[in-house]
């Protein structure tokens, strides 16, 4: 990936790094000497563009709100984001919280603990670690170091950070209960009986759609006791998806720790639902004798693998449809790679499909929260359904 | 056929497997949701009326088949980096 000469280079700059650190301790002269191999790296910052990197930064968590970099008038690469609040908990060292800024990136330790990125790891490689144990480190994840930035093994550090899924999922938190409970509020106020108005125009039809399309066929005369769990968990996840659509934001359904609990949480709300005919169908299947005990192992895993599906179906249609987007902005990167002209020539075409991709995108959106609920719903109606043998003997009229 | 060894042993088989994967699912999910706009298209043809409904099933069905698909995907990407 990196050029021979950029390695040298590297190896160069660390050494002076190692043997100043090693040398003094002093704050100041070490501060020197690390700005002087700081600058040497950062003008071998025009290294080839890796899409790998690029693309599980953008759709992997981070500590920092991260918007556009660029590479100042004194050569220098500026960052503009928002740095989140780390919060970290080890039983050496006791709580630590502090602002993600003071990792500067990764490129210092900060207080015993560095940040991982693709430039430390390097570092560790040139500095003599083996490629399996740098496999175990990952990207964005903040790890216990010694004064001389290697890491300490056996210093176990929990993580409790405010990184940007969870600002992110505050703030579409937020977004959402003050949609909602405004709309509330002016029915509280006027009742159902004036016409809707502003936003509560936008949301009636979506909460009548939920009742209407996925409450009432599946769920029957029981619907009104779980509609606010479906309401929410459409809105939720709506609003998390619209909201990853604007660049610079954070891919909160894409990840799969969310999507799980939100699919456990369903998972619970159908098991509290079931009843006597729905665990009688699971260990006493209505198929033939032959056929009941490769049945029954299928109907009990069955339990578990439709809200699996739920689970996996949210995370990757929303992460592919990110890769999908990253990758093809980085196409005009790569190819620009080859040369310039072909790069600026290709993006044209590049953004003509991102864009394409977009509205896709934004039609997934809608589509993966609304099947998300729908099929919670199914399920839940599968689970209480009542006994549906009585109504196969129709007394019928025998003519002989 | 030491010269075969060598060649298989520095072909990259996780990713050749992975991306492989991927193809083969985007091949199912093409002919599955196909079929779906096949029937929908068909019904729409000769039920005029009911292509609201049509279309809303279509869209849901269509979903669904290409939540198996990103299953595929998701494993082909295991495939890649586990």
């Amino acid at each position: 990936m990196i050029g021979k000469g950029v390695k040298c280079l590297l190896v160069a700059a660390f050494s002076l790094f190692c043997l100043n650190s090693f040398a003094q301790e002093n704050g100041e002269s070490n501060q020197h000497i690390h700005n002087q191999g700081e600058t040497e790296e950062k003008k071998e910052e025009t290294k080839k563009f890796d899409a790998n990197e690029v693309i599980f930064g953008h759709v992997l968590d981070a500590h920092q709100f991260h918007f556009l970099s660029y590479t100042g008038s004194d050569g220098q690469l500026h960052h503009v984001g928002i740095p989140l609040p780390v919060i970290l908990y080890s039983p050496q060292n006791g709580f630590s919280v502090f602002s993600s800024g003071k990792f500067h990136h990764g490129e210092e330790p900060h207080n015993g603990y560095q940040l991982v990125t693709q430039e430390y790891k390097e570092k560790l490689l040139v500095g003599g670690y083996s490629e399996e144990q740098i496999k175990g480190f990952r990207n964005e994840s903040i790890i216990a170091v010694d004064k001389e930035g290697r890491p300490l093994e056996g210093v176990q550090v929990y993580d409790f950070s405010l990184t940007r899924n969870v600002v992110q999922m505050i703030l579409a938190l937020g977004l959402l209960v003050w949609l909602l409970f405004s709309i509330a509020k002016r029915y509280r106020e006027q009742g159902s009986g004036k016409a809707p108005s502003g936003m509560q125009n936008l949301m009636e039809v979506l909460i009548i759609f939920i009742r209407d399309e996925v409450g009432k066929p599946n769920l029957g005369p029981k619907y009104n006791k779980y509609m606010p769990y479906l309401l929410t968990v459409f809105f939720f996840i709506l609003i998390n998806n619209i909201v990853a659509l604007i660049p610079g934001t954070a891919n909160v359904t894409g990840n799969i720790a969310f999507t799980l609990v939100l699919g456990v949480i369903s998972f619970i709300v159908i098991m509290f639902s079931t009843n006597k005919h729905y665990w009688a169908h699971i260990f006493n299947p209505p198929v033939p004798g032959g056929v009941k005990p490769i049945m029954i192992p299928v109907e009990i895993l069955g339990i578990f693998t439709k809200p699996f599906a739920l689970i996996i179906r949210l995370f990757a249609n929303m992460i592919a449809g990110h890769i999908i987007i990253i990758c093809l902005i980085s196409l005009i990167f790569i190819f620009g790679n080859l040369s310039s002209g072909v790069g600026w020539g290709f993006s044209p075409v590049s953004i003509a499909f991102t864009i394409f991709i977009y509205f896709i995108e934004i039609l997934v959106a809608f589509i993966q929260a609304y099947i998300f609920a729908n099929l919670t719903a199914v399920f839940i109606g599968q689970a209480f359904e009542g006994s549906h043998h009585d109504t196969d003997h129709h007394e019928d009229a025998v003519i002989v | 056929m030491s010269l075969l060894f060598v060649l298989l042993s520095t072909v990259a088989w996780a990713n050749a497997g992975g991306a492989i994967g991927a193809g083969l699912a985007a091949i199912g999910a093409g002919i599955g949701i196909g079929q779906i706009g096949k029937g929908a298209v068909e019904a729409i043809a000769r039920q005029p009326e009911a292509m609201n409904d049509i279309r809303a099933n279509m869209i849901l069905t269509a979903a669904l088949i290409e939540g198996v698909a990103l299953f595929a995907v998701i494993a082909g990407i295991l495939a890649m980096f586990v």
